[in-house]
């Protein structure tokens, strides 16, 4: 029977002292915290956690193990499902997934899923060593996989295993995709977790290799007719940053929530001992957007010592982002002006950002898609100064490999056309995670490339 | 890692390398550039292609030390390794596309403005090995600053302009181009001019009076350079562009240069700190 306690709170540094700083946010579970609160899952018959996640992990089987102290088992039963636990656990929008749907959660807290897991995955990463290395029969086959973020390092993973020789293409300097560009230091650590996630995947076989940007370096049509690949996955991720077109955009000062975020957590720019990086945040910094990207970089502006504002367009119920990061942000001390909008940036005469000029807004009706759509209240027009502006308004797909490839067809919005388990138009090129549908989650895209690569296995079988 | 099998100093500050980038080598065309980072720490520093030998596997870069990242690239020496070297990027020259006998019917005339003469060779190169001769302007400040002009002879009809005189026509390099055009009646159907954003802005402004197509290649601002940060946004013909992904050879009559070189500067005072506080030497706890 489940044990009728509250869920067990998360441990996490201190508001104060965590915005000035880039260490992990939340400290996660130790063993016992961990333990206690699997005790609280119901373990029900028809778990409509499970059918809430998208790679299906079997979220009641693998707390059951945590209960019973075979913490093994545990990372064996979510490693079926899913292959970067660690990572998910963090990063996962859980209150719209697995919680999001726990019994629990109708009259009380939903049990702490993505706290579970990733006490699971960060064990099983620290205890990699124990684990019997898995014997690989060689098939003899090549895939190529463009992109090493999470798309490309679960297909990697799942076809290594199945004996193909798997080659990883990355255009950065560094792997992991926006593992390592996108989300900051203080949400997913780079050493302690990307940097073995990765390494669990390089223990496979599969090679990686660094500074090939496919669509220039090389192209998918020479990766198949002339390096002979019997595959390849193209899991190359979201792209261009968006801007909103309005007057000033180009003053020095605003920039792309990617190009901000790029410089301090790629380039490292936040630690200015160790890298020639430059990034730039003034005494205040106005991000515009509501999604995960706006907050990581709404808190990262703060912690490099800017005051830093949220502005959104729509309502706070409205935000995309994960409600532990609004949570977090809060706390931190980031200010939110929600039901804004942005009109225009206002520059000093040599051209250096002073201001943002924005309008409030009201919810209207619901429209065809069923949010209420935000209109402006007339003659509501007011200045927020500031030094810096960040967009963070999503990407548009990158036009560079679809240019590039013969016979591969994207779709209206410039994405990658490919079916549920990542066939696109041209055989034997399959695709998935941003590429393919646009910026969505980290989770998507990695149970995407693990479809990917059941696909390329059947593809490469009946050639 | 990326081996520098061969460096050596062209004038006071601009160094020459060829790299061992087999990939690069074989992919390059001439108008796109390279990423290239010094080492573990070091800025990805957008870098054009000189020049290519894909048998050989090497790639040529020209480096003038500018800032920080640009003199520790040219501090590295032969048997020293990049840590990065990233390309080729960016969209080739429209040439590359054309057929010789399209190719055959146009008259090019290149200016090449101090470091900017490095990215015209492989393009002159290009045209040359496809039948067409070109007319090339060198400018500099002074003679010494002149680069790569044994190599350029060698592809295309030279015409050099210093400011002081010292080489060639006294003067800048529109005065040169309004001697061929206005003073010998030459016809170009495209002036590809690459250069300090000053000189081609002056440029633009000068084959406009003639209505003459020119081509111009920017050197924005990059983080990533495949397009993933805007940083190297720029504004042509009334439209944001990305340098790195829809450059960097844009129509030069549509370009705001203003822009461009005030976005130049953006990190401008930064720079200048971070040189001050590596070169400041700290006594205060050393005694």
């Amino acid at each position: 029977m489940a044990n009728k306690i509250p869920r067990v709170p998360v441990r996490e540094q201190d508001p104060v002292v965590r915005a000035t700083n880039f260490e992990e946010v939340c400290y996660g579970y130790n063993a016992e915290e961990a333990a206690l609160e699997a005790t609280r899952c119901l373990n029900c018959k028809n778990p409509r956690c499970v059918a809430a996640c998208p790679v299906n992990i079997r979220i009641p089987d693998f707390i059951h193990h945590i209960t019973e102290g075979d913490l093994r088992a545990a990372a064996d039963t979510i490693h079926v499902d899913s292959s970067l636990p660690s990572i998910c656990g963090r990063v996962c929008p859980q209150e719209s997934q697995c919680e999001g749907s726990c019994v629990l959660g109708i009259k009380g807290e939903p049990v702490a899923i993505g706290k579970l897991e990733r006490f699971v995955g960060d064990w099983a990463l620290e205890h990699s060593n124990e684990a019997e290395a898995p014997k690989i029969e060689p098939n003899g086959k090549r895939v190529a996989i463009v992109g090493s973020g999470p798309a490309g390092l679960a297909c990697a993973s799942d076809l290594a295993k199945m004996g193909y020789q798997v080659d990883v293409f990355e255009a950065l300097h560094r792997l992991g995709g926006v593992l390592s560009y996108g989300i900051p230091e203080f949400r997913l650590p780079k050493e302690r977790v990307v940097a073995r996630e990765i390494n669990e995947v390089k223990k496979l076989g599969v090679r990686f290799e660094t500074d090939v940007i496919i669509g220039r370096t090389m192209t998918i049509d020479s990766l198949l007719d002339k390096e002979g690949y019997d595959a390849v996955f193209v899991g190359s991720g979201a792209g261009l940053p968006r801007f909103m077109g309005i007057e000033g955009e180009n003053l020095n000062g605003v920039l792309s929530a990617n190009e901000f975020l790029t410089r301090v957590n790629l380039m490292g720019a936040w630690d200015p001992k160790h890298s020639d990086t430059p990034v730039y945040v003034g005494r205040k910094v106005v991000v515009v957007g509501g999604g995960n990207v706006a907050m990581d970089a709404v808190r990262t502006a703060k912690r490099l010592g800017a005051e830093a504002v949220i502005v959104y367009r729509r309502g706070e119920a409205e935000l995309p982002a994960r409600k532990e990061e609004v949570h977090h942000a809060k706390e931190e001390g980031i200010e939110f002006r929600m039901l804004t909008n942005p009109t225009r940036i206002l520059g000093s005469e040599d051209g250096w950002v002073t201001g943002i000029n924005c309008v409030e807004m009201e919810l209207g009706e619901p429209d065809a898609s069923g949010r209420r759509s935000p209109q402006e209240k007339a003659g509501s027009d007011f200045t927020i100064d500031c030094d810096v502006v960040i967009m963070a308004l999503g990407t548009s797909p990158n036009p560079l490999i679809a240019s590039t490839t013969s016979g591969l067809n994207i779709n209206r919005r410039g994405c990658i056309e490919a079916d549920e388990v990542g066939t696109t138009s041209r055989a034997g090129v399959f695709a998935g995670g941003d590429a393919v549908t646009g910026a969505a989650t980290v989770i998507l895209a990695m149970g995407a490339g693990r479809k990917a690569a059941k696909a390329i296995d059947e593809y490469v079988r009946s050639k | 890692m990326f081996k520098i099998v061969e460096k050596r100093k062209l004038a006071d500050n601009i160094y020459e390398m060829k790299i061992a980038a087999e990939r690069v080598a074989q992919a390059a065309l001439p108008g796109q550039f390279v990423i290239v980072r010094a080492d573990e720490g070091g800025e990805r520093v957008p870098l054009t292609i000189a020049d290519y030998d894909a048998e050989r596997g090497t790639v040529t870069i020209v480096t003038q030390t500018i800032g920080h990242s640009t003199k520790k690239i040219c501090a590295l020496e032969e048997g020293d390794s990049l840590a990065d070297f990233a390309g080729p990027l960016g969209r080739p020259s429209e040439f590359v596309h054309m057929s010789d006998e399209e190719l055959k019917k146009r008259k090019y005339l290149f200016v090449a403005g101090g470091v900017g003469t490095a990215p015209v060779y492989p393009q002159v190169k290009w045209l040359k090995n496809h039948g067409v001769d070109c007319d090339v302007i060198i400018g500099a400040k002074t003679k010494g600053m002149l680069i790569y002009i044994d190599e350029m002879s060698k592809v295309g009809n030279v015409h050099i302009a210093t400011d002081d005189g010292s080489e060639g026509y006294k003067g800048m390099v529109t005065g040169l181009m309004k001697e061929l055009v206005e003073g010998e009646g030459r016809k170009y159907d495209e002036c590809v001019c690459i250069g300090p954003m000053i000189m081609m802005k002056f440029v633009c402004l000068t084959t406009k009076e003639w209505n003459m197509l020119t081509t111009v290649s920017l050197n924005a601002l990059m983080v990533d350079g495949t397009g993933m940060c805007g940083a190297c946004r720029v504004t042509v013909g009334g439209k944001t562009l990305f340098t790195c992904v829809d450059g960097p050879e844009f129509n030069g009559h549509e370009v705001d240069f203003d822009e461009a070189m005030r976005r130049q500067a953006m990190y401008k005072n930064q720079e200048r700190l971070d040189n001050d506080n590596r070169e400041h030497k700290c006594n205060c706890y050393g005694k």
